[in-house]
């Protein structure tokens, strides 16, 4: 059992619904030409409304009116189906979207860590069913007879000894045969594959073209055609459409919800993390909102990429209801997870402080979380610069600074003032525009709180406070 | 109460509680520097896991040296404090001079409603050692959200507040209140021992 084939028998109307906020809509996606709309696919729900695929649009609306119709979208289909190979390549690096309608998995490398078919199987079926992808899955010792077995039945395993049986016994019509040669077999009175396989190969070879023998070569492993393989792109994007305005953050929380979810299986999928991404709000008639949510690390958890996103978009404000949520993120650099001592002296410990600190930016604002760092200047308001990086911890002149700084000097009125130090003065900046030429004083104020004040150089008063000796 | 009732169905029906011996008391208090003040607080410094109270007269008498061993320890050891909205700028030189060691010292800035939110949650949050927080007049809910996050995290917490709030009730375990003038720290209220009843000096930082 080296291969393992996911038949998406229903992904046309599995990836319609994903796309929009009600999983459990009366979808219908129609196609053909415009005078004569036939339904393609339909969803459970229109199912037990009586609606049927091949059924025209109009035969539809006599049954009922209580559907919503869409186009079938080919283009979307097909991205649904690279966006499940980034969800398979978890598994291995080895995934295949050559067959139409279905993944091809290499699995045998990697059944130590996945375990045999049956564990496997369950828990493909588990992961799948959560993202609301219906499937039918068969593992075999070659792609093709994956995807044959696949087409009939869920959950079957066969390996080497089994797997001849197995083919032999699929009925002509199923075995995936070109439609005029299945008939030509059907007619010749042949049911079953093991009765062709049966025949003389140069009786085969005079009446069947040689793409016929190739194809029946290859189920029985005689003959492997190389499949290419799927490379995960650099980019992440999705989206979700509304039926409806939404104004509210609340209603947009459940589709925020999964497709930070949907971008964390790609992230653990490439064993990458984000550092940057867009939620885009649809308008209609407008241009889109963008929500930047940058983070100063990598991060990959779906709670917490979710939890920040959601920060951001409670305090954003719209120019109008939003018709569709789109997430694209571009920046996806290596993800390095925090290293932990194995005996932690914090049992405690349930958030990391890079978590805790992107939480905070994503409520507070992107600069709202700095550390200080100290530039060498004589002037006290141009010391301290804020830094989003850890600063380095220089030495400083041991001088009498004060530890609180005012944002900027007020004037000091106090009668019952007292001269502890100084006056010392800082004279600097003549060269940059900034220039100050004071006096600087450590004063106890009548509240017996100290503080360092100043006056113009050479002046004695009145005072301005700078700051406190806390 | 006229009726005799037996002391049993007092107690049954939790009408009448028995009270027990206190907590053990672990001594793993934060050394606060001043030995008086390690003495008289029951873990043997301010409490490493929980909230600490500082009531101060007006902004710069003192809070900062009297904080300033602990923190300054706690960032020696490679644990980050963070000063959740503080009332100026705190200007490294002095704190660099304190000890405290710049790079793990992180100032978070917010607006009043969202300065409680930020300290609850870096509280919580269990990845700092100490957080300092300036609540104002904020009521004893708000503080008791703050002591809660302090416990769970096991963090320690500081509430710089104005010496107005003395005479409010407080989830704080331990209350101190800076009197400027006298240059010393009086201990309200400190669960598991019995306050001071004298105020403790403490030094002022030579200029």
């Amino acid at each position: 059992m080296r291969w393992a084939c996911v038949y998406l028998p229903h992904l046309a109307i599995d990836a319609a619904l994903r796309r929009r906020a009600a999983p459990d809509a009366p979808l219908i996606l129609l196609s053909g030409p415009a005078h004569r709309r036939l339904i393609h696919a339909v969803s459970p729900a229109a199912e037990q409304r009586g609606l049927r695929p091949g059924l025209t649009l109009a035969g539809a609306q006599a049954l009922t009116t209580d559907f919503i119709a869409l186009d079938l979208d080919a283009a979307a289909v097909e991205r649904c189906r690279a966006w499940l190979a980034g969800w398979a390549y978890r598994y291995t690096s080895q995934v295949s979207l050559d067959y139409p309608e279905c993944l091809v998995l290499e699995i045998g490398e990697s059944r130590a860590l996945f375990g045999e078919w049956p564990a496997l199987h369950a828990r493909l079926t588990a992961e799948l069913t959560a993202l609301g992808i219906r499937h039918r899955l068969a593992a075999a010792p070659y792609p093709i007879v994956a995807r044959l077995l696949a087409g009939l039945q869920d959950g079957v395993g066969v390996d080497e000894s089994t797997a001849l049986a197995a083919v032999g016994a699929l009925p002509i019509s199923s075995a995936g045969l070109a439609d005029e040669v299945a008939t030509a077999i059907e007619r010749m009175g042949l049911r079953r594959l093991s009765e062709v396989f049966a025949l003389p190969r140069d009786a085969l070879a005079r009446r069947f073209p040689q793409s016929t023998l190739h194809y029946l070569d290859a189920v029985r492993g005689r003959r492997i055609a190389p499949l290419t393989w799927y490379a995960p792109p650099d980019v992440f994007e999705a989206g979700i459409e509304f039926d409806h305005d939404v104004e509210s953050t609340q209603a947009l929380l459940f589709p925020l919800r999964r497709l930070t979810a949907d971008l964390a299986a790609f992230l653990a999928a490439r064993d990458g993390g984000v550092q940057r991404f867009a939620l885009q709000l649809e308008h209609d008639g407008l241009a889109d909102s963008q929500v930047v949510v940058g983070l100063l690390s990598p991060e990959r958890e779906a709670a917490s990429l979710f939890d920040l996103a959601r920060g951001r978009l409670e305090q954003v404000r719209v120019p109008a209801p939003v018709r569709g949520l789109r997430l694209v993120a571009r920046e996806l650099p290596p993800f390095i997870p925090v290293h932990r001592d194995l005996f932690e002296t914090r049992a405690q410990q349930t958030t990391s402080w890079e978590q805790l600190r992107e939480r905070l930016r994503a409520r507070l604002g992107d600069d709202a979380v700095h550390n200080l760092t100290i530039r060498p200047d004589h002037r006290p308001e141009r010391v301290n610069v804020p830094s989003v990086v850890a600063a380095k911890d220089d030495a400083v002149p041991a001088l009498p600074r004060p530890g609180w700084l005012l944002p900027r000097p007020i004037p000091l009125r106090d009668h019952g003032l007292r001269v502890i130090a100084g006056p010392e003065r800082i004279e600097s900046g003549w060269w940059d525009g900034g220039e100050v030429r004071r006096d600087y004083y450590v004063v106890e104020t009548s509240q017996g709180q100290r503080a360092w004040a100043f006056c113009a150089a050479g002046e004695g008063g009145p005072f301005m406070l700078a700051g406190y000796f806390a | 109460m006229a009726a005799v009732l037996p002391l049993e169905q007092l107690l049954d029906a939790r009408r009448l509680w028995r009270g027990t011996a206190a907590p053990a008391v672990v001594h793993d208090g934060l050394a606060t520097g001043i030995d008086a003040l390690d003495a008289a607080l029951p873990g043997g410094g301010w409490p490493a896991t929980s909230l600490t109270e500082v009531l101060i007269g007006a902004d710069g008498v003192g809070e900062l040296q009297l904080l300033w061993p602990a923190l300054a320890r706690l960032t020696e050891t490679g644990n980050n404090v963070v000063l959740v909205a503080p009332p100026y700028t705190p200007h490294g030189p002095a704190w660099r001079t304190a000890g405290v060691r710049l790079s793990r010292l992180i100032v978070v800035h917010a607006d009043r409603t969202h300065a409680l939110w930020a300290a609850e949650q870096s509280l919580r949050a269990g990845s700092c050692g100490a957080v300092v927080c300036w609540p104002g007049t904020a009521d004893d809910r708000a503080l008791r959200r703050l002591q809660v996050a302090a416990e769970t995290g096991g963090t320690a917490g500081f509430a710089i507040r104005p010496a107005s709030t003395l005479s409010n009730p407080s989830p704080a375990p331990v209350r101190v209140a800076i009197s400027a003038a006298a240059r010393e720290v009086l201990v309200v209220k400190c669960r598991g021992a019995l306050p001071p009843s004298r105020p403790i000096p403490f030094p002022r930082v030579a200029h």
